[in-house]
């Protein structure tokens, strides 16, 4: 079992091969758990960060919030009007009336004033204590597994083999977003230059900021680490990138599952469930260097 | 093949785990997994457990929390929790400007102490520019000038067996099925005995207004709002949280909060 976890260039006794040349293992064990522990940890942590937003649904920039100046840059609100109470968003400034999602939302005749709807918060219903609990459960399973990960990753050379932009990638670049573009994709072992960008950018810049800037929200912490927050531009500051990281990540998980919907959701899904993944014929892959979805 | 059996079932669990998550965060089933008591809830809650744990492990006893300059209070302090006491008790002791008011030291303590407002401000105090940071996700800079509460843990003298103290308040935050209660909350000796933990009667230089918690509220600086009780009245050094309230250490930690808030 052990030597599944090893690439498949070092290919050696014991690793799974397939008689079908198509047919390849690309996704180790390793890649496929911290996977799923990741889906399954960023979904509540997603639903119950945006029940601790609707506790104070305003994002400000600074060591604290403006109660009596003005730093607020986003705000989720209901106000009463002529037509009645309406859900309105402000960002910078700019109003939007939301009224039934955000703001002002529920089962008709039975509205109330919240900043998200009961339909993405966990619980339903307001509970900011819950919500911390899950929230903070999740955020211990989320940032072991991204530490796991990169461990396993350096050393059965996952990182370095699939994720480490090479020079290649950036003369791809402009193919690749064409390819892209038409949803024309190859199926090689080899992750494109996109993809390296997407995967790289969530495991190396927005998981970690997640975790500095939710680790700067904490006193405690604060006094462990006081410099974090005077880097980041102030505990409010860092709720802001925390709240705008958060947007980024919902983002990635759309176009990552609408990528996996055009490039063939059963051998994607295959692949991050199994390891295995069915390549384009070889003959095609000769021709076309281009490397693939 | 037996490799890929492995892979399906942990796909399977994972997926089932993710779906039914998904299904049921729109309906008020997963809701009731979560109510206090929950075998799931309480499970997840160990979490916090882990949290103090690894804080304490990083910070010690020590750290101290950030402390700020005369320019970066820019506002009023912003009062928030109960802001003006409904008791009868509490409105005569202002009535009379906290003259026959006492703060209380006792429990598992060797020497119970009663003291007066002047007695406490006579003792050496201590002055901060912290930050206020509420549980809701706000936070606000004001300075605090009080009593360390370490100086009246070594006056009373803390017995070994004392872990925790809690706070006893004149405010009445809810009503109860069996009478009113008044907010009371506890913190570990760790924290009691930090430099920043202190007894505050000053803010922003002036005596402590009513609605921050006059005559008397608690800084902890490492930790969140509701960690700070005012509208003191009495210390009491516990074992154990079995007669806190409902017996999870505090109010808001009786109504679901976590006891540790230093995150």
């Amino acid at each position: 079992m052990e030597s599944v976890a090893r690439s498949q260039s070092e290919i050696g006794p014991g690793v799974p091969v397939s008689n079908d040349k198509t047919l390849i293992y690309r996704q180790s064990r390793w890649t496929r758990l911290t996977h799923w522990l990741w889906a399954i940890s960023l979904f509540f942590m997603l639903l119950s960060g945006l029940q601790i937003f609707n506790a104070r649904p305003q994002l400000y920039i600074g060591k604290q919030s403006g109660f009596g100046y003005d730093n607020t840059i986003f705000e989720i609100g209901a106000e009463n009007t002529n037509a009645g109470p309406r859900g309105y968003t402000e960002i910078f400034g700019h109003r939007f009336d939301t009224t039934g999602v955000l703001g002002w939302s529920g089962p008709a005749g039975n509205e109330t004033a919240r900043g998200f709807p009961s339909w993405v918060t966990i619980p339903s219903y307001y509970d900011l204590g819950t919500a911390r609990v899950i929230h903070f459960f999740f955020a211990w399973i989320l940032t072991t597994t991204l530490i796991v990960w990169l461990v396993a990753g350096l050393i059965n050379g996952h990182i370095r083999r699939d994720l480490a932009p090479r020079l290649d990638d950036l003369k791809r670049l402009p193919q690749d977003i064409a390819n892209h573009a038409r949803l024309r994709f190859h199926h090689t072992r080899e992750y494109n230059t996109l993809q390296k960008m997407a995967y790289g950018g969530v495991l190396f810049v927005l998981l970690p900021l997640m975790i500095i800037t939710g680790l700067a929200m904490s006193p405690s912490m604060d006094s462990v680490l006081p410099f974090l927050n005077d880097l980041l531009g102030g505990r409010q500051t860092a709720r802001t990138i925390h709240f705008t990281v958060m947007v980024l990540l919902v983002a990635f998980f759309v176009i990552h599952i609408l990528m996996i919907l055009a490039a063939g959701p059963i051998n994607e899904l295959r692949s991050i469930i199994t390891g295995w993944y069915r390549t384009d014929p070889p003959a095609h892959d000769a021709k076309t260097p281009e490397r693939s979805a | 093949m037996a490799k890929f059996e492995i892979s399906r079932r942990k796909f399977l669990t994972a997926a089932s785990l993710g779906a039914s998550g998904i299904m049921l965060s729109g309906c008020d089933a997963f809701d009731s997994q979560l109510s206090i008591g929950s075998g799931l809830r309480s499970f997840l809650e160990n979490a916090n457990g882990l949290t103090h744990r690894a804080q304490r492990l990083l910070g010690g006893g020590n750290s101290l929390a950030q402390e700020f300059t005369e320019a970066d209070i820019r506002q009023p302090m912003r009062p928030n929790g109960v802001t003006a006491p409904d008791d009868d008790t509490y409105k005569a002791l202002l009535a009379n400007n906290f003259a026959d008011w006492r703060l209380e030291v006792s429990g598992l303590v060797e020497k119970p102490l009663s003291l007066t407002r002047e007695q406490l401000m006579n003792m050496p105090s201590r002055t901060q520019i912290t930050r206020h940071d509420c549980v809701e996700g706000w936070s606000c800079i004001a300075k605090w000038t009080g009593t360390p509460l370490s100086l009246l843990l070594d006056q009373a003298v803390v017995k070994p067996q004392a872990r925790y103290v809690m706070f006893h308040c004149l405010d009445t935050i809810d009503h109860g099925l069996s009478g009113d209660i008044k907010y009371y909350g506890t913190i570990d000796l760790i924290d009691a005995r930090h430099p920043q933990t202190i007894l505050a009667y000053g803010l922003n230089g002036k005596p402590l207004p009513v609605e921050h918690g006059a005559p008397l509220r608690v800084r902890v600086e490492r930790q969140l709002g509701y960690k700070m009780p005012k509208y003191l009245y009495k210390i009491e050094l516990v074992d154990g949280f079995a007669n806190v309230g409902g017996g999870r250490g505090g109010y808001w930690e009786d109504n679901g909060y976590d006891w540790y808030g230093g995150i």
